[in-house]
């Protein structure tokens, strides 16, 4: 199967062109936030206060690593299940953010704001953790250091595997709806 | 004969158990993989596999945990009558020992100590911790390190006791399909048939002990294994969820008697990382 290479960030072009199905190679930055993370921005987003992180452009994983050993750049670093962040997909969207990455189905409201934002979902690998840490080749924590792996950490990925899941046009592989 | 086993013994064990399961594929199932790659026409489906594959080769040879989640650690105790047990408390050894794995090979703590607070308690412990009183003077340990996503996928529905066995099919069918690609498939589905809502749910687990290859011992069952696998990889659904064959990779039952108003069904589904093993002192 032919792997389509993209880079991000994403730009329209990418974005416009990607269809649900296409098995894709990732290089280049990305940012990771779960559960707890979600759940901080939207709390500093309440109480008004500014994130120590743009948003803007942006693709996010939702991860949660293991430890790192000496010398290794990350542990296993698989995607976590994407239902469990469907009731931020506004909020990030409305910042911002051009791709969203993790494991499984969305809700109906996430599919229609990906297409109303022009952003796409990918899914990776799910457990596949091993093998995914050897696409990460670097890592940091950039906010949110007490959360642990619920941090928000800035990765370089290089040929990180994962499939367009749901794109702009409303196609969803779980759906069957591919659009030709 | 009365027999006497120290605690450090346990404790050792269990963090040799954690170890291998977190690093280690057993070799049935890396064949499984391979099959069921070979059998698959939708291309996305064999290039899954494929990079599960690779996946257990990687983790193995450079001790990078299979999955990121390193799981809620299940511990199910089988002591011997005449066993006595000296040291510290048992459930304490447990839980040191789980302690220590999950910093000593840099696994992920993901056990918060209160459901609605939500403070990660750092260690991975409390372990969830079954234990049977069983004749003789041995002690078996198995452990099973269970992700969080596939655990989510879990069923019970208590069916009436004149229902057909195919109504039983269905259900489990229709939840695979509903789980979709949540709890990371090819699964390896444990069935709880009989006993009560508890028992039920606590057997759809310890199903999962059996070998891996092994078929059930009673041929009535081990028939009924066999139709439900066959029912869920005709589903579609595919390895992560990406369509093609390779849905399930086994199915194992576990029954237990139960009351004549009541038939309780439970499933708990295990993701294709697969981290379980045991040992017998």
């Amino acid at each position: 199967m032919e792997w389509i290479k993209i880079t991000t960030p994403l730009v329209d072009a990418t974005i416009e062109s990607l269809r649900c199905g296409d098995l894709c190679h990732i290089t280049g930055r990305i940012l990771t936030a779960r559960d707890k993370a979600h759940d901080r921005i939207r709390q500093m987003l309440a109480k008004g206060e500014q994130l120590p992180f743009e948003l803007k452009g942006e693709l996010l994983y939702y991860v949660g690593p293991t430890p790192a050993k000496e010398g290794m750049v990350i542990g296993a670093a698989g995607p976590t299940t994407s239902s469990r962040m469907d009731p931020f997909s506004e909020m990030t969207l409305s910042l911002g953010i051009k791709g969203m990455m993790g494991k499984g189905k969305r809700d109906k409201a996430t599919r229609e704001l990906l297409g109303k934002y022009k952003a796409v979902y990918f899914s990776s690998i799910g457990g596949a953790g091993a093998y995914l840490s050897k696409r990460i080749i670097s890592s940091r924590v950039i906010a949110f250091e007490d959360l642990g792996p619920e941090a928000v950490f800035e990765l370089y990925v290089k040929d990180f595997p994962a499939v367009a899941a749901i794109d702009i046009y409303g196609g969803d592989i779980y759906e069957n709806r591919i659009q030709q | 004969m009365k027999r006497i086993i120290h605690t450090d013994t346990i404790k050792s064990e269990i963090v040799k158990l954690i170890r291998s399961a977190s690093f280690i594929a057993p070799p049935e199932i890396k064949t499984a993989f391979s099959r069921m790659k070979a059998e698959e026409t939708n291309p996305l489906a064999a290039e899954t596999l494929q990079i599960l594959i690779e996946n257990t080769e990687i983790a193995e040879r450079e001790e990078i945990p299979l999955c990121q989640d390193c799981g809620s650690t299940i511990v199910f105790l089988e002591i011997g009558q005449e066993l006595t047990v000296e040291g510290d408390l048992l459930y304490d050894a447990v839980n040191d020992a789980v302690a220590e794995a999950y910093k000593k090979f840099y696994l992920r703590k993901s056990i918060v100590a209160d459901p609605l607070r939500r403070i990660n308690t750092g260690t991975n412990t409390p372990a969830f911790i079954h234990t049977d009183i069983v004749p003789g003077n041995g002690l078996k340990i198995d452990i099973l390190l269970k992700g969080g996503g596939s655990e989510n996928m879990s069923m019970l529905r208590m069916f009436r006791p004149t229902d057909p066995v195919e109504l039983i099919i269905d259900f489990i069918e229709e939840s695979v399909i509903n789980a979709g690609p949540n709890p990371c498939p090819p699964l390896f589905l444990g069935v709880g048939i009989g006993g009560t809502a508890d028992a039920a749910m606590l057997n759809s687990k310890k199903a999962l002990l059996r070998p891996t290859g092994e078929k059930h011992s009673d041929p009535f069952y081990a028939g009924l294994e066999e139709k439900i696998l066959k029912k869920i990889n005709s589903t579609g659904v595919g390895p992560m969820g990406f369509g093609g064959r390779a849905t399930a990779a086994g199915v194992y039952i576990l029954t237990a008697p139960t009351h004549i108003a009541s038939l309780p069904v439970a499933l708990n589904m295990n993701c294709h990382s697969f981290r379980k093993g045991g040992v017998t002192i």
